[in-house]
């Protein structure tokens, strides 16, 4: 009965662990073994040359573009991860609270998340830009008395991966907002009205109180985020065009130009694998970081 | 015994996931089964010319009885995905485009996916093979001896050609106080009419930061995509050392450090230097470069000529005028890119090979090319239609014959050493590097690719 029960059991996951396995499994393993091989996409994979771990060593120690862009990727991170989740925290905790229209809020704040990255890229281009575009920010900057801060944020190379962050961070918050927001409503308000009652003032609540329960969501979103903004790349080909003699280069654009205009198959492989594995190694260590973390609570 | 809502569950949870796979094999499934009658397919990415061909395939029907299939898949981006995915599984259709490098058209070739047209265009004493411009035959072409040990001959057929040359806006240059009739024919010149530019602006912008339109930019072109940069290079490369030389770059005889490459990168800095370069050029993307110069924005573009469809469609008023860009020497002609346009290839595997080369054959004969020429506004790969070319087109037919094109070339340079020389003239735009600086981080580049060959 016992067997019975398990193979039952078996057999109703194995359509899902097949699907599983077809779609997600043996496609990994296969960009995986397409890493070792100096291959352009084109030959039968029989013709292409085994290379070994030399795609993985070019990366590693030729190839200072591949690092530029991780280092451009983790600048836009970081600010992501500070500027974008302190407003998603900020915004969520006022409407948290008992405000007006705090449901038409809502619905704001999660608009520039559900539009299409190209979109916001090439709209934020036209805002921003003073080439072609409408040039609102230095009119904005001239209009309250900062005519000396006027600047071409998207061409000027200093800039250009900042204006990318902050676009991205704008593009990005409404989802940190929605976590927040949840994470907010699931704390008992008893927690606020015993400390109100002890004399703890709302600085105290929120660092006592808020910020310890907010934690596992906390991390959560930085996992989230630093996921999200490590592969972003469509944004940026809709702002500046592309890489921007590499000060706007991300992993992902490095990997679309070595595959689509070098046909080197094989290396954009070996650059992928790479990428994702620093990826999960990155969320490993934040979900580490969550658990140490996490309230004792029994 | 199962009870009956259990094996009914069973039932479901095995055959949802069969109908979902069996659906998408269904899409991966050859586009032609066999038919009683035969069926031309077709994959294309140009979007514009999309009613032109399903017109052509209409009339060829009438014609022949043979239905042609035109496929469109756009953007390019996309379509060169999907033709490379499909020479994988087997897939290709019956005529098909290679978007890419020489060395990526190489490989289809040797793989076994492309039909060698040679034979066909030799025929009746090369008839066919006479009836188009040698420069869009030679992009098509690998030489006897050809580095990429590909089988000498004819693998595609050009259906049209371009040339990528510079525009002026003569409405601009009379408002600059020059003669619109006469461009720049000097590099001086050139930098002469960059610095007028410049003290009509004093450095502002399409709009100015006081929101008053418009002030006038310098050349616009679609430059935060690197290959138009490498185009113009290319052309000044030419210019100042002539082919030979720049093969034997490619050839690694000569070091991108040589004073001529660090001359051609230091064009560069002179044209942004005085002005002749739009702000934020090295991010422009095409489509806002056509804008721009569609808009009596720029003074100068530099565009192939399927930019005449694109600004007409922009701004049918525009007035403007075609040039090659200005001579920087005397030594050596100036040179531009230019060849086939587009160009389809016939799958060897097909079993309708010898009905497409048919239609191909059709679709280049003089009467097909003319209403590609009048519906699509690209010149004729067809010589004999050439005088069907309206006068804009027609001007950039003229650069014909200064014109050339890597894929032609016998050699290729790594992607690696033409993305750090093209990132790196982005960078001597933006004052972040100096030519000299450039030439030598290119020059390790391409050491580093020769040690790789070695």
């Amino acid at each position: 009965m016992r067997i019975k029960n398990i193979l039952e059991n078996y057999l109703f996951i194995t359509p899902a662990v097949l699907i599983f396995a077809i779609f997600y499994i043996i496609p990994f393993i296969y960009v995986f073994r397409l890493g070792f091989y100096d291959w352009d996409g084109i030959v039968p994979l029989k013709d292409a040359v085994f290379v070994g771990f030399a795609n993985f060593k070019e990366m590693l120690f030729q190839d200072p573009s591949w690092w530029q862009a991780m280092r451009n990727a983790g600048w836009v991170t970081i600010i992501a991860l500070i500027f974008q989740n302190a407003i998603a925290f900020l915004l969520a905790w006022a409407c948290d609270r008992e405000i007006k229209m705090k449901n038409f809020y809502r619905v704001i704040f999660f608009i520039p998340p559900v539009l299409s990255e190209i979109v916001v890229g090439m709209v934020w281009r036209f805002i921003i830009n003073d080439v072609e575009g409408a040039n609102m920010i230095n009119r904005m900057l001239t209009a309250i008395g900062l005519p000396n801060l006027v600047h071409s944020w998207l061409n000027d190379p200093n800039t250009a991966l900042t204006t990318v962050a902050i676009v991205h961070s704008w593009k990005g918050f409404g989802w940190g907002f929605l976590i927040f927001l949840a994470g907010l409503q699931a704390i008992p308000s008893e927690l606020y009205e015993a400390a109100h009652i002890d004399g703890a003032n709302a600085w105290r609540s929120f660092k006592n109180i808020t910020v310890p329960l907010m934690m596992p969501v906390i991390i959560l979103v930085s996992i989230l985020t630093v996921l999200g903004t490590m592969q972003a790349f469509v944004l940026i080909i809709g702002l500046v065009g592309g890489e921007f003699a590499g000060h706007t280069s991300v992993p992902v654009l490095r990997i679309l130009a070595v595959m689509r205009d070098s046909s080197r198959f094989g290396y954009a492989c070996a650059q992928g694998i790479s990428f994702g594995t620093i990826l999960v190694i990155i969320s490993f260590i934040q979900y580490r970081f969550s658990k140490e973390r996490q309230p004792k609570t029994a | 015994m199962l009870s009956e809502g259990k094996r009914f569950h069973i039932l479901s949870v095995f055959i949802i996931p069969v109908l979902f796979l069996l659906s998408l094999s269904a899409g991966c499934s050859p586009a032609n089964k066999s038919n009683a009658k035969t069926t031309i397919t077709i994959w294309h990415w140009m979007t514009d010319r999309e009613p032109a061909f399903q017109e052509l395939a209409k009339r060829y029907e009438a014609q022949t009885g043979i239905k042609v299939n035109f496929e469109l898949y756009a953007p390019s981006d996309i379509y060169s995905q999907k033709v490379r995915a499909a020479a994988q599984g087997a897939n290709l259709p019956d005529i098909f485009g290679i978007l890419g490098e020489k060395r990526d058209f190489a490989s289809f070739v040797k793989a076994g996916y492309v039909l060698a047209l040679e034979p066909y265009m030799e025929e009746n004493s090369a008839s066919w093979k006479n009836d188009f411009f040698p420069e869009a035959l030679a992009v098509n072409e690998f030489a006897q001896g050809n580095s990429y040990a590909v089988t000498p001959g004819i693998y595609a057929v050009p259906i049209d050609i371009m040339t990528i040359q510079m525009l002026y806006n003569k409405d601009l240059f009379k408002q600059l106080g020059l003669n619109p009739d006469r461009p720049p024919r000097t590099f001086v010149e050139l930098l002469d009419i960059g610095k007028k530019i410049s003290s009509t602006n004093r450095g502002g912008s399409a709009m100015d930061y006081g929101g008053k339109a418009a002030n006038m930019q310098g050349m616009v072109s679609g430059w935060g995509d690197i290959w138009m940069i490498d185009c113009f290079a290319n052309n000044y490369a030419l210019n100042i050392m002539g082919k030979d030389k720049v093969i034997a770059t490619i050839k690694g005889q000569v070091p991108y450090t040589d004073p001529d490459w660090i001359k051609v990168f230091a064009l560069f800095k002179q044209m942004q230097d005085s002005g002749v370069f739009a702000r934020g050029l090295v991010t422009m993307i095409n489509k806002t470069a056509e804008q721009l110069f569609a808009n009596d924005k720029a003074v100068f573009a530099f565009n192939g000529s399927w930019g005449v469809n694109v600004y007409h469609g922009m701004n049918p008023k525009l007035n403007y005028g075609v040039m090659l860009p200005p001579k920087a020497s005397d030594i050596y002609p100036m040179a531009i890119w230019g060849g086939a346009g587009s160009s389809f290839m016939v799958n060897a595997r097909s079993k309708n090979k010898e009905e497409a080369v048919k239609f191909l054959r059709w679709l280049t004969d003089r009467d097909q090319q003319a209403y590609l020429v009048e519906a699509t506004n690209n010149l004729p790969a067809n010589k004999n239609c050439l005088s069907l070319a309206p006068e804009l087109l027609a001007q950039f037919s003229k650069g014909m014959d200064n014109a050339t094109h890597p894929n032609a070339w016998e050699v290729w340079e790594a992607s690696t050493v033409i993305e750090a020389r093209d990132k790196g003239i982005q960078s001597i735009i933006i004052g972040e590097k100096t030519p000299e600086q450039v030439a030598s981080e290119v020059q390790k580049v391409k050491v580093r690719e020769l040690a790789k060959k070695r």
